[in-house]
């Protein structure tokens, strides 16, 4: 019935997610199908692995999901973290991000999607982070997210937000000042930084997220000789 | 075979020799699966003794210091990259549509998209009419092998890099390769080069199939500077395609070079077009895309390009007032591209896209092969030795690794960003540390001489060969820079080597070349007005009050690095591509003070001009140093300020000043400014 729920929530949202047993198929730290096959991990399976973790969160909507079946796979997006009572550079990040996503429009929920993650999950409830988003009137196609606090730290390394000196990491400002971006499907990662001017931000995250591809009938992996052929 | 501090000796005997049973046995990483020496998380067990390599759980897939798999070095010939034929620009079907001074932003109707990336014309480019013409490519290269060693091959096989090939349509007979074609040229013959981006959108984890070309350190227009974005271009368009300095799957970009010194469009070097004292020497060109860099150069697009001249002429036999430094055409002048790269236990090369410090790799790679030996005769060679990241800083020596304590000189001809010094400098030594080898930052070249005879006689002329290691005993394990310590030479099993010389006999080669030994500091004392590569001296800097606007200091800025929450500021500021933030004003000077940080060291690169290094810490730069002279890049060390001097002549636009750790500048560690008829006065821009 959970499921159930979840899936027409997320289908309403244009986020469809993945069906069958895939659901947490590496959420146990332990062998994934690949593995268990003898099989060599793919360039896409070893990002999920080692960045995108499945973990379940909970949305300021509270709907369950999946971080990386519901959320990612396939998909734009445009990712922070913060947490609802941050006084210091939360609200100009988040102020940056309301300004980014009036710019991008109706794409925000259509073929971007804008996800913000608590760094402080035991004291961010999804009540708190959806006072916080309507308090920032974030709209549609964004999510705030808290989950177990073990979850978001495996989430938050997983996605770069770390730093190898325990005093960096323990500073969660460190964390706050940083927007990753990414095409999952073409394996696009990137990052700036989130109090950037916003036309910075927009345009080099246009470029990755709107980076034009050929016809497949133009490309071959061995590449093809251009521009001579007219 | 490894670049790691090994701190525990007796452990480390016993790891070895475990490590060299198991692959004296040939055994495959299933094999030792069979066997039980993988641990539960799928890599050699630790308590087994093979705990020197370990830091991480290098579990399947583990993209991390410490989990490459273990192989032999010295099992491959270095590989020396071809030149780039020139192409007739008449007949060759790769220029068609030809090359205009104006970009070619029709409709290529095969595509969809404009034929060209580029978006703004070429400066000065009907005063200099382009004389050669260069095709080339950037493609994939499904089957590259870093090591054809069949023990290697099991533990890293042929896999895919990016690359460049010699410019033709067939890449079955004309492959991309990393690195890249050596681009010769020479002074007074400008030069255009069409590159081809015919890569591919499956990136295999990591690279984005867009590009812009920098050919580092030349003066180039900002139309061929291949700079990562530009306010100016695209009228800040969120459009990908308008933006003007990356192109993109099936388009071309022209790059246009002067191959005209600095200075060729102000009044005292215009009739001789441009200042030969201005003469740049070892280039490399590598892909600047913004945002992704890092791993698109990791990835192989990156290679050389050689400027020659009437003094550096590239033959060993010219006659004066030729240098006759060992030549380029009889195969002595040999560039090498150090590289430091990660492969996950099961052999493929990785590249983590998320992390922030800088990408420390676990097996030196040189000219795209592990650890290569180089077989070279009893005579002077003339090595371009470049530091092509990502993120690795090195200081570099020479060792037998049957004598490591013996000190091995070679000679140092060019500052540490290829330009010629006033006077030879011998290394090691010459710092004010003892010993000290040539430090390298990222995009760091220095052009040395090695000399074989000298180094085979320094061993009592033995019978058969002699190997001799060029090592990099800088210990680094993070992004954040290197250790203070340095490792012992002659290491075992040349893990800490780059390449190992075999010096072979019996009879001593013919050796016409240029012998810096008698004249290089401090065999001989150094002045300030030394010049043994006449007539390429050291240009006069320029001053505060000098009469001629492009002698004359015009304002003093100051640069602070730092890091406010976890992204990197210079001046408290963030980077932005839709602005620039200053104004310079042409063919005027600027003093430039730079400020960083702690904890983290930065190799910071301008465009456009070079530099020199008047001060570090309040200290001046002085003759005998590798850096008093042109430099491009200034390795900035914590808590360091530098004092720079420098030009911006000739052309209009826009340029980047940027950390090249790649994943720092990845990471936003930079600003644009431009160059302008009137500059501002702002001196914390």
């Amino acid at each position: 019935m959970e499921t159930m729920t979840r899936r027409s929530w997320l289908a309403t949202l244009g986020l469809a997610p993945a069906l069958g047993g895939a659901a947490a198929w590496f959420e146990s730290k332990g062998l994934n199908r690949a593995e268990a096959s003898g099989r060599r991990l793919s360039p896409r399976e070893r990002i999920q692995r080692n960045h995108l973790p499945n973990v379940e969160l909970v949305t300021h909507e509270e709907h369950k999901v999946y971080f990386y079946d519901d959320l990612v796979k396939d998909k734009k997006v445009v990712i922070n973290f913060m947490y609802a009572q941050c006084e210091g550079i939360c609200v100009p990040v988040t102020t940056n991000l309301v300004k980014l996503r009036k710019m991008m429009g109706d794409r925000v929920g259509h073929d971007i999607f804008f996800y913000s993650i608590t760094l402080k999950p035991e004291e961010d409830s999804p009540q708190a982070l959806r006072h916080y988003a309507e308090m920032h009137h974030t709209g549609r196609g964004w999510l705030f997210l808290t989950g177990q606090p073990k979850d978001i730290e495996v989430l938050r390394r997983g996605l770069g937000y770390f730093y190898r000196d325990s005093a960096d990491d323990a500073d969660k400002s460190n964390h706050i000042g940083m927007l990753r971006y990414g095409v999952e499907a073409k394996m696009r990662w990137a990052a700036c930084p989130g109090m950037a001017n916003p036309q910075h931000i927009l345009r080099t995250i246009l470029w990755d997220l709107d980076a034009p591809e050929l016809p497949k009938a133009q490309s071959t992996e061995s590449g093809f000789a251009q521009g001579e052929r007219t | 075979m490894h670049i790691l501090k090994w701190r525990e000796p007796q452990l480390a005997r016993i790891a070895r020799r475990n490590r060299q049973e198991i692959l004296k046995a040939g055994l495959t990483r299933r094999d030792l699966a069979k066997l039980g020496l993988l641990s539960a998380s799928g890599y050699l067990i630790t308590k087994a003794g093979l705990s020197v390599r370990a830091q991480h759980s290098c579990g399947p897939g583990v993209c991390a210091l410490g989990c490459s798999p273990p192989t032999l070095p010295f099992k491959d010939p270095l590989v020396i990259p071809p030149v780039l034929p020139e192409r007739n620009p008449a007949t060759d079907p790769g220029f068609q549509p030809p090359p205009t001074t104006a970009p070619n932003r029709a409709i290529n109707p095969a595509t969809g998209i404009p034929f060209e990336g580029r978006t703004q014309s070429h400066q000065f480019r009907d005063r200099f009419p382009p004389e050669k013409f260069f095709i080339t490519r950037m493609a994939p290269n499904a089957a590259f092998k870093f090591s054809e060693d069949p023990t290697n091959l099991v533990r890293i096989g042929p896999q895919l890099i990016w690359g460049f090939n010699k410019g033709g349509a067939d890449f079955t007979v004309d492959p991309a390769l990393t690195p890249g074609p050596i681009i010769v040229a020479r002074y007074g013959h400008p030069t255009l080069v069409r590159r081809y981006n015919a890569l591919t959108g499956s990136n295999g984890g990591f690279g984005v199939p867009e590009v812009s070309t920098h050919l580092h350190n030349f003066h180039s227009g900002p139309d061929s500077d291949g700079g990562p974005c530009d306010p100016t271009t695209g009228g800040n368009s969120t459009d990908p395609l308008q933006q003007g300095r990356f192109f993109f799957l099936g388009q071309y970009y022209d790059y246009f070079q002067t191959l005209a010194r600095a200075g060729f469009d102000t009044d005292a070097f215009r009739a001789t077009n441009g200042d030969v004292r201005e003469t740049l020497t070892t280039l490399w060109y590598h892909d600047h895309r913004v945002d992704h860099t890092a791993e698109n150069v990791y990835k192989g697009l990156a290679g050389f390009e050689l400027l020659f001249n009437d003094f550096d002429t590239g033959s060993e036999t010219d006659p004066a007032p030729a240098f006759r430094l060992p030549g380029f055409v009889q195969g002595f002048d040999i560039p090498l591209i150090l590289n430091d790269k990660l492969f996950t236990p099961e052999g493929e090369i990785c590249f983590d896209t998320f992390g922030l410090d800088g990408l420390v790799g676990d097996k030196y790679v040189v000219n795209g092969r592990l650890q290569p030996f180089f077989t070279v005769q009893r005579r002077r060679y003339r090595f371009r030795i470049l530091d092509g990241g990502p993120s690795r800083f090195y200081e570099l020596f020479l060792t037998n690794p049957l004598q490591p304590s013996m000190r091995i000189p070679f000679w140092a001809i060019t500052t540490t960003d290829g330009n010629f010094l006033p006077r030879p400098v011998e290394f090691p030594g010459s710092y004010s540390r003892s010993p000290a080898g040539l430090r390298l930052g990222v995009a760091e070249r220095c052009d040395v001489i090695i000399d074989f005879k000298r180094i085979w006689q320094l061993f009592g002329s033995p019978t058969g060969t002699l190997n001799i290691w060029l090592e990099n005993l800088l210990d680094q394990t993070s992004g954040l820079g290197p250790e203070s310590r340095l490792l012992d030479p002659g290491e075992p099993e040349g893990r800490n080597a780059l390449v190992q010389f075999q010096i072979v006999g019996p009879t001593p080669a013919s050796d016409p070349s240029f012998d810096p030994q008698p004249v290089a500091f401090p065999n001989v004392a150094c002045s300030p007005n030394d010049c043994i590569f006449t007539p390429i001296c050291l240009p006069p800097l320029p001053t505060d009050n000098a009469p001629a606007q492009e002698n004359r200091i015009r304002i003093t800025r100051t640069f602070d690095f730092d890091r406010v929450n976890g992204q990197w500021v210079i001046n408290g500021r963030l980077v932005d591509c839709s602005q620039f933030r200053f104004a310079v004003q042409r063919n005027s000077a600027e003093r430039w003070i730079l400020r960083n940080g702690r904890r983290w060291q930065h190799p910071v690169h301008i465009h456009l001009e070079e530099f020199r290094i008047i001060r570090r810490n309040r200290n001046a730069v002085t003759c005998g140093d590798v850096e008093f002279g042109r430099k491009d890049v200034v390795r900035l060390n914590e808590d360091d300020e530098v004092e720079l001097i420098m030009r911006f002549r000739d052309f209009l636009g826009g340029y980047p000043m940027h950390c090249h750790n790649l994943i720092h500048e990845d990471h936003a560690m930079m600003l644009l400014w431009q160059v302008a008829a009137t500059g501002d006065n702002n001196t914390q821009p």
